[in-house]
């Protein structure tokens, strides 16, 4: 099947429209079964994937409007390949741990066109197709937030949709400057990725570009000092969006910086590593002291969400194998972490009402199946080595050493102080006696939850033993991708800075 | 004795005058009818002007480019036709309009449709002439029907807008005659080919520029007023709030592509000639009316009146595109029209669907946001399509208006001004959220008290019409190529 990405991009899209037919008894299990489907078109992609080509793969190519450059164009990488699986995945478990009844065929009916809109933004080839997606993908999270979110849900959903609408204008007048330029060199339209790869533009158009680009990315990450948006949507946020938030939707950001900035811009990237790194690294170490500081547990989880997305950055301009790969596989641990981190916050939230660290205690004794189940996942967000969290973290620290020893060793507090935060929720929430009287009664984890956690779990420790069969692919486009952008820079700095790692050298 | 002037009817070029000829014979066929037999349906005469309407599309479309005709005055280039084809849909999608479930004051008179047929006329004068003294008919046949349009719909602050719009129309007018007579001192001719010859020769006098700026500020002063740019645009929310709703939508589509054309033909002369002045003073009204426009809009609290003010700021949008005197920048203002007329249409026609006779939800406004509280809880599937409407306006991919937005943003990065590309998506960003407001109205809200009444005025025909409005707001994607390239086909064959 080789148009299998386009049938991944509008099934869920037509799903939703005939979505509008169902019962409203019935649309939870029709949602879960559609994506249950994507979940295994997903699947079938990933195996039928060749992992030995670092290109793009299942290629397609529609003219929508020629005279202007602009053509409906997806194709996958090893890049691009596990955010689409993942992005399947977490929206399936979602929907099954899902326990919102108020509007249910409505609340499905968005996550469907989610989903589109996410996988498409992830295998768009086409700036404008890819920007498409990436507005689109306001719209139903608007919604979600807005709809079934806390008291604060209109503000929350509205500076969530003004603040990424207006970063992503700029990157659009970016994205026609850069059509404009492929225009006077080569005399077409094209605004296709491919064929603006192969610019090579002089350094100061770089750096606007870079600077525009950023806009829009940087807010959608969202990096320091842009992420004040975040705290509100994550807090406001019902569970089921806070999940898709911190899974799928921050990681359009990285991934934009992955697939866009450095090829498109290769010596900007490298002028502005140290810039980028600052805010990075005050993004992880600031974002953690304040997830500390908060009582709330979803918003510790929401801060150290923040915090872990400084490092992915970090990660991305190490400008080399071990930190792109590393950063790349941390989107995805990262997506799977924090996902079940604020579905696990869920649970509790739906059997009390109250995500006040203060108004729990004791839990671990009262509900031992959800006790294990959370401290599987909070090991896995510090980072324990053999689970998920640590082959991204030591890869991308690893890579950011070469820049930077201090860099590095900044970055590395966030497995310190993330071990801090996060175990001071663990001892107040679970350890110590039951003090509250209403805590005495909760049930454990229902099949429902089980069902959308377990297999998390599972995937935390498995991709924590073996990463390799992700590992491999991505590592293969990553190397395809910096051995280009090595070729691509103008300058010697850039040429220097951007090498697959000594390590790797040696060894061959 | 005077020798006795023989014209062939040939070298008249009738075909030139075709389809505003149609136009006015179907007006007074409507009124030849009204004077046999009165008290006749509204559904005939709206049927009727559809079929003229229709006739007058198809003479526009069988004329070939760049012809003149009638002693030279029309002038038939690519961007008259497509300003009268688009003028035209327009006027077929607003017509139907008139047959809603309730009956309204203005429809039950046919001279409400000859009237609009005869502004239709004036509008098609307007765009087919080079001439200052044709373009001026043309503008007061089709400004003083639609004065008499406003006013027929029978509400005291119906009259006030009409009156409003008629002292300001007049004032514009005024403006006009004393640029075109400026112009006339300096040339000696009319005709913008002649006046453009001679001010050729004469640009690099002493003194001369003065005299050219005074002109163009005059003219400039004029178009101002008819496309509501700042600072002249206080009357348009106070008129779209006195027409009926359905009026307001296609006033804010027809009457400013027909300006647009005309501004297009006389400051593109100016800039053309190196008066790098008019273009500056474009793009600062421009910018200036976008932005003040937004802010206007942000605190509104009568969806009407946000509309008016968003018209305001998109037609800003638009003018700024002028400015840039590219072919490009030219073809993006007819997309861009093209695209939005759908959308805006659909939006207006939204109101007017939910108009009632009384003021029942606000003693001020007809339409104020709180009466739109939770419609997806009482009309699912009108609160999905008012959000349609909503997100293409605000320029979210993949609807009608993002297209026309990316087009100039993409003209004005072409043509060097990548400052006004931000400014403009900056304002975009602005504008997003008073349209995101109704949809916040919409979707997140409770609804108020609700008597089930809301889509009062719904028929059929409004039904159809917004499903038109819909569908080309959705698929613009699938007809933006075939759109593109005939536009620009026709724009870059009449020079500009």
């Amino acid at each position: 099947m080789d148009n299998i990405l386009s049938v991944l991009v509008f099934f869920p899209a037509i799903a939703g429209l005939l979505g509008f037919v169902v019962d409203k008894g019935s649309a939870r299990v029709y949602g879960i079964s559609v994506a249950t489907v994507e979940l295994l078109l997903a699947l079938w992609l990933w195996m039928s994937f060749d992992t030995a080509n670092a290109g793009m793969q299942y290629v397609e190519l529609i003219p929508l409007v020629p005279d202007f450059g602009i053509n409906y164009y997806v194709g996958v990488d090893g890049i691009s390949l596990f955010i689409v699986v993942m992005t399947a995945l977490m929206t399936l478990l979602g929907m099954i741990g899902m326990s919102i009844e108020k509007e249910i065929k409505n609340m499905i009916i968005s996550l469907l066109f989610l989903e589109m809109t996410m996988i498409g933004v992830f295998v768009a080839l086409d700036a404008i197709v890819f920007y498409l997606f990436w507005e689109l993908s306001l719209v139903p999270m608007l919604y979600i937030i807005g709809a079934w979110g806390g008291p604060l849900r209109i503000y929350a959903s509205v500076k969530f949709f003004l603040y990424t609408f207006t970063g992503s204008l700029i990157m659009l007048v970016g994205m026609l400057f850069m059509a404009y330029l492929y225009n006077s060199v080569s005399g077409v339209w094209s605004f296709s990725l491919t064929d603006w790869y192969a610019l090579v533009l002089p350094e100061n158009y770089q750096i606007w570009l870079f600077l525009a680009f950023f806009a829009g990315f940087a807010i959608k990450v969202p990096m320091f000092p842009f992420h004040t948006w975040l705290p509100y949507a994550h807090g406001q946020a019902p569970t089921i969006g806070s999940v898709i938030l911190a899974a799928v939707l921050l990681k359009m950001g990285t991934y934009g910086f992955v697939r866009f900035s450095l090829p498109l811009f290769p010596d900007a990237s490298v002028m502005m590593i140290w810039p980028i790194s600052v805010l990075a690294i005050i993004m992880v170490i600031y974002t953690a002291m304040v997830a500390y500081a908060q009582e709330d547990i979803k918003q510790v989880i929401a801060y150290s969400s923040v915090s872990h997305m400084g490092i992915i950055i970090l990660g991305t301009f190490a400008m080399n194998a071990e930190g792109i790969s590393g950063s790349i596989f941390l989107m995805l641990s990262h997506g799977i972490v924090s996902g079940a981190l604020f579905m696990l916050v869920g649970v509790i939230y739906d059997r009390r009402h109250t995500k006040l660290m203060s108004e729990f205690g004791g839990l671990a004794a009262v509900m031992p199946k959800y006790a294990v189940i959370f401290g599987f996942m909070l090991m896995a967000s510090v980072g324990l080595p053999l689970t998920i969290g640590f082959v991204g973290e030591f890869l991308v620290l690893l890579g950011f050493y070469e820049i930077s020893p201090i860099g590095a060793i900044l970055g590395g507090t966030t497995i310190i102080i993330g071990a801090i935060y996060m175990l001071t929720v663990y001892k107040r929430t679970f350890f110590g006696p039951v003090t509250n009287e209403k805590n005495k009664t909760l049930p454990d984890l229902n099949g429902k939850e089980l069902t959308a956690l377990v297999p998390l779990v599972a995937i935390v420790i498995w991709l924590g033993v073996y990463p390799k069969p992700v590992l491999g692919p991505i590592d293969t486009s990553v190397k395809a991708l910096i051995s280009f952008m090595h070729e691509k820079a103008r300058s010697d700095i850039a040429k220097d800075t951007i090498t697959l790692s000594k390590s790797v050298k040696e060894a061959k | 004795m005077l020798e006795p002037i023989s014209v062939s009817l040939a070298s008249l070029n009738m075909a030139t005058l075709a389809p505003m000829l149609i136009a006015i014979a179907g007006g007074l066929i409507i009124l030849i009818i009204d004077l046999f037999k009165s008290n006749l349906h509204k559904s005939l005469y709206v049927m009727l002007t559809i079929l003229i309407l229709f006739v007058d599309f198809g003479s526009t479309l069988g004329l070939s480019v760049n012809e003149r005709g009638f002693f030279d005055v029309m002038l038939i280039d690519g961007i008259a036709i497509i300003s009268q084809l688009l003028i035209l849909a327009a006027s077929m999608l607003f017509i139907p309009l008139a047959l809603t479930s309730k009956r309204f004051h203005e429809y039950s008179y046919p001279e409400f449709f000859a009237l609009f047929l005869f502004m239709i006329a004036g509008f098609q004068f307007m765009v087919a002439s080079d001439n200052l003294i044709l373009i001026f008919v043309g503008l007061e046949t089709a400004s003083l029907s639609l004065y008499t349009l406003i006013a027929l719909h029978n509400r005291s602050n119906s009259y006030e807008a009409a009156v409003k719009y008629f002292t300001m129309g007049a004032l514009a007018a005024g403006f006009y005659a004393m640029g075109s007579a400026v112009v006339y001192a300096l040339t000696g001719s009319v005709e913008l080919y002649q006046v453009s010859n001679v001010l050729q020769g004469r640009v690099d006098e002493a003194g001369i520029m003065i005299a050219i700026l005074g002109g163009s500020v005059l003219l400039m002063a004029a178009f101002a007023f008819k496309l509501s740019l700042f600072p002249f645009h206080t009357w348009t929310p106070d008129v779209y709030e006195g027409a009926s709703a359905a009026l307001a939508g296609y006033m804010s589509v027809v009457p400013k592509i027909a300006a647009l054309v005309v501004a297009m033909r006389i400051f593109g002369m100016y800039i053309d000639l190196g008066v790098d002045w008019v273009s500056t003073m474009i793009i600062v009204l421009a910018v200036l009316t976008m932005t003040l426009a937004n802010v206007m809009a942000l605190v509104q609290e009568d969806v009407k009146r946000m509309l008016a003010y968003s018209s305001i700021s998109h037609a800003g949008f638009v003018m700024a595109a002028i400015a840039l005197d590219t072919t490009k920048g030219n073809t993006g203002v007819f997309l861009y029209y093209a695209l939005f007329m759908f959308t805006n249409l659909g939006a207006f026609t939204m109101l007017w669907i939910s108009r009632h006779k009384n003021r029942v939800y606000h003693e001020r406004y007809d339409h104020p946001y709180e009466k739109f509280a939770g419609l997806i809880k009482i009309m699912p599937m009108g609160a999905v399509l008012m959000a349609l409407f909503m997100l293409s306006l605000a320029g979210v991919p993949p609807f009608s208006v993002f297209w026309g937005k990316i087009y100039i943003m993409s003209a004005a990065v072409d043509a060097g001004y990548v400052w006004l590309a931000i400014v403009m998506g900056l304002n975009s960003a602005i504008a997003a959220y008073y349209y995101l407001k109704l949809i916040v109205y919409m979707f997140l809200h409770d609804p108020r008290e609700n008597d089930g009444t809301l889509y009062y005025n719904l028929s059929k025909p409004l039904m159809t019409i917004i499903g038109i409005a819909v569908a080309a707001t959705v698929a613009s994607v699938f007809f933006m190529q075939p759109l593109v390239s005939y536009i620009y086909y026709m724009v870059s064959a009449s020079g500009y």
